[in-house]
């Protein structure tokens, strides 16, 4: 069945461009430590907020060159007082490609030297220039995407084993059970979903390590969605339960929990898959919410919220707009997975006609 | 008299309701390594005898289940306590609660007046270039980042100057007639109202569609064609009116999305609502603050869903005949 919806997505032109990109974007961010020219703790503290380097191909005689760029140095304006950067003209720094670079291990494990693109030793390239702390946001950026894109999905899948549960035995018990499980689902329902989530990431003991910290998150991304899951679950095996096949495994005596798992919940499949495409840019967008306000993904590790944190300030919005990448990316993503999402949506029940 | 009696019976489900979100939350935040007295014993201004008064207030000497009793009893009188700053958190609650509520109500009734008309209008000519381009601006409106599009329309702002750098009154406010105080808050109102407008239509322009869809696609909308009724009497008069009630319920859930929307949105603004109250008083971990907003945002959401229940009834008949 996922093959048919597969290649119904793909005639979809809308749909085909969106996971397009997000094959993309996944790709990238796979090979993230090649691709980046730096890893993600290298600062150059002369360095910060440095505008994108300018990459040449034409010198200065006019004639066409291997790709270089040149660094910028710092300066104090005296009567402005400012600092300004300017490009420092007097040495040439040639862009090498696959060729050594800063020592990383490749996703964690290998270790490897060669880079996608990298410049000699005292060059710098910072495609999309530095932040406060003279750190390369290209090279963060592509080590943020790898906790922002992936962040939700986990969340999701710890939160549909919990939600199929619980709607599914509420469903079937029905009756007592039913009403004091889903008076609980109700109650969660009723905080603002925004605020429960700031307060259980606020509980979060400090000093954690990052690994900690992430999978702690994970499970608050969780805690926030299983129930509105969970009710619409209930609602559906509410319908099934009285079905002869369901009564047919009732009299041979198969047990309920066997029931409910083996019978009942496997038929909600459809609806399964596209609550979960439909409901992955929301985590993406509350992990970005939760480490924009310093919540979520906390520094030295990035992830594009936290990242965009530093656009909380005028100066930086007015004159380091490349800040701003972040954003840009959380929309395009989110993006194609609302476009994929609606895609199934229709595929699977072509009754709805919302798009 | 029916409906009445349902709708005294639907208030009446909401206090177990609160009951229940009250207990989650005291746990939530009794969970917390945090010492909630912390901050109150660290400011100088705040005497010992406050300290103590608080501490015999929430019981912190008794078990947990005494605190919350407690807790609820002096919450049900009235009395929240105080902030870390010794202020009354009363006082600051009644300072927030109607910004966040001036914000959202008016950001709920631009976007019923946008965007109910425009799923009407897409609905009808479905499939058409206007429909789709419909469709691919409101993908576009659902996609950014509430903050992020909150922190362009200020960068616009500071670039521009033709509006204010958040908040939600111009420092000379206090001086102004009461003609320029209502204006000045309106024009501090448009960025962050926009924000959450463009957010927040996408979804019920698209509800409103599917809605409109799924009606005109009914028995009764084909035999009032086939009558001979002209369309725009088979539209506003046969097909709306079934495909707004669905939409009332919606009211509730878009409160709700609303609340948790505008926490960034006010954040980013700095603007002085409810949603940066409780944002404020999470990174201070000022516990009375935390648990008496987190209970009023609560209790406005319960609300909130409360009247969309109520509008059904009223509107829909069916309903009342299902209850009795």
């Amino acid at each position: 069945m996922i093959k048919e919806v597969f290649q119904q997505l793909w005639k979809d032109k809308f749909a085909r461009i969106s996971l397009i990109v997000l094959a993309v974007i996944y790709a990238v961010l796979f090979f993230a430590d090649f691709i980046a020219p730096y890893t993600k703790d290298f600062s150059d503290r002369t360095m910060a907020y440095v505008p994108p380097s300018k990459i040449f191909t034409i010198d200065k005689d006019g004639k066409l060159s291997k790709p270089y760029t040149y660094n910028y140095v710092r300066e104090f304006d005296n009567d402005n007082l400012e600092i300004k950067y300017t490009l420092d003209r007097s040495k040439k720094h040639y862009i090498k490609f696959f060729s050594q670079g800063q020592p990383y291990k490749f996703l964690g494990l290998i270790p490897m030297k060669r880079h996608l693109f990298t410049t000699d030793k005292d060059g710098r390239i910072f495609l999309l220039g530095t932040d406060i702390n003279g750190r390369d946001v290209f090279s963060r950026l592509l080590f943020g995407g790898r906790i922002s894109m992936t962040i939700g999905f986990l969340a999701l899948l710890v939160l549909f084993p919990i939600g199929l549960l619980y709607g599914g035995i509420s469903g079937y018990f029905g009756g007592k059970v039913d009403s004091i499980m889903m008076r609980f689902a109700e109650a969660i329902m009723s905080i603002p979903s925004f605020y429960l989530l700031i307060i259980l990431a606020s509980i979060l003991p400090s000093g954690m390590t990052s690994t900690q910290r992430f999978l702690l998150i994970v499970i608050i991304l969780a805690l926030i969605g299983w129930a509105g899951f969970a009710r619409v679950v209930r609602g559906m095996v509410l319908s099934i339960k009285n079905q002869e096949y369901v009564q047919a495994a009732r009299s041979i005596g198969a047990s309920r929990m066997r029931i409910i798992t083996k019978h009942i919940l496997p038929q909600t499949t459809s609806f399964v898959i596209v609550a979960m495409t439909l409901s992955v840019p929301s985590y993406i967008l509350s992990e970005s919410g939760l480490s924009f306000l310093g919540l979520g993904i906390q520094q030295p590790d990035a992830s594009w919220g936290n990242m965009l944190k530093e656009a909380q300030e005028f100066t930086n919005i007015l004159y380091r707009p490349w800040l701003l990448t972040p954003g840009f990316l959380i929309f395009v993503s989110v993006l194609a997975f609302n476009v994929i999402g609606d895609t199934i949506r229709d595929i699977l029940d072509p009754q709805s006609k919302t798009r | 008299m029916e409906t009445i009696k349902y709708i005294f019976k639907r208030i009446l489900q909401t206090i177990p309701l609160l009951i229940m979100v009250s207990l989650i939350s005291f746990f939530i935040i009794r969970l917390s390594p945090v010492d909630p007295l912390a901050e109150l014993k660290l400011n100088p201004s705040i005497s010992p005898v406050t300290v103590e008064k608080e501490r015999q207030r929430l019981g912190l000497d008794k078990p947990i289940i005494v605190q919350y009793g407690k807790w609820a009893l002096s919450f049900v009188k009235g009395d929240l306590g105080v902030t870390s700053n010794g202020e009354k958190v009363s006082q600051k609650l009644k300072e927030r609660i109607p910004n966040t509520l001036l914000l959202t109500t008016i950001v709920i009734f631009l976007t019923w007046l946008v965007g109910v008309p425009l799923g009407i209008i897409a609905a009808v000519h479905w499939k058409t270039n206007f429909d789709r381009i419909l469709t691919v601006l409101t993908s576009i409106g659902m996609a950014i980042p509430s903050f992020f599009f909150a922190v362009l329309l200020l960068m616009f702002a500071v670039k521009t100057g033709w509006f204010p750098i958040g908040g939600l009154t111009s420092p000379n406010f206090a001086d102004m007639s009461f003609g320029n105080k209502v204006l000045d808050i309106a024009y501090h109102l448009i960025l962050p109202v926009f924000v959450l407008f463009t957010i927040s239509l996408a979804g019920l322009q698209r509800q409103m569609r599917a809605n409109m869809l799924d009606v005109l696609d009914s028995d009764y909308v084909k035999f009032a064609r086939a009558k001979g009724l002209p369309e725009w009497m088979v539209i506003y008069k046969h097909a709306l009116r079934n495909a707004v009630n669905p939409m009332i319920t919606l009211l509730g859930f878009e409160f709700a999305g609303l609340l948790s929307g505008a926490a960034l949105t006010e954040y980013v603004f700095q603007y002085p609502g409810l949603g940066r109250l409780i944002l404020e008083a999470v990174l201070k971990s000022d516990i009375n603050l935390v648990m008496a907003s987190l209970m009023m945002g609560a209790i406005m959401l319960v609300l909130g869903n409360l009247i969309a229940d109520i509008l059904l009834i009223i509107t829909d008949p069916r309903i009342r005949v299902k209850s009795s």
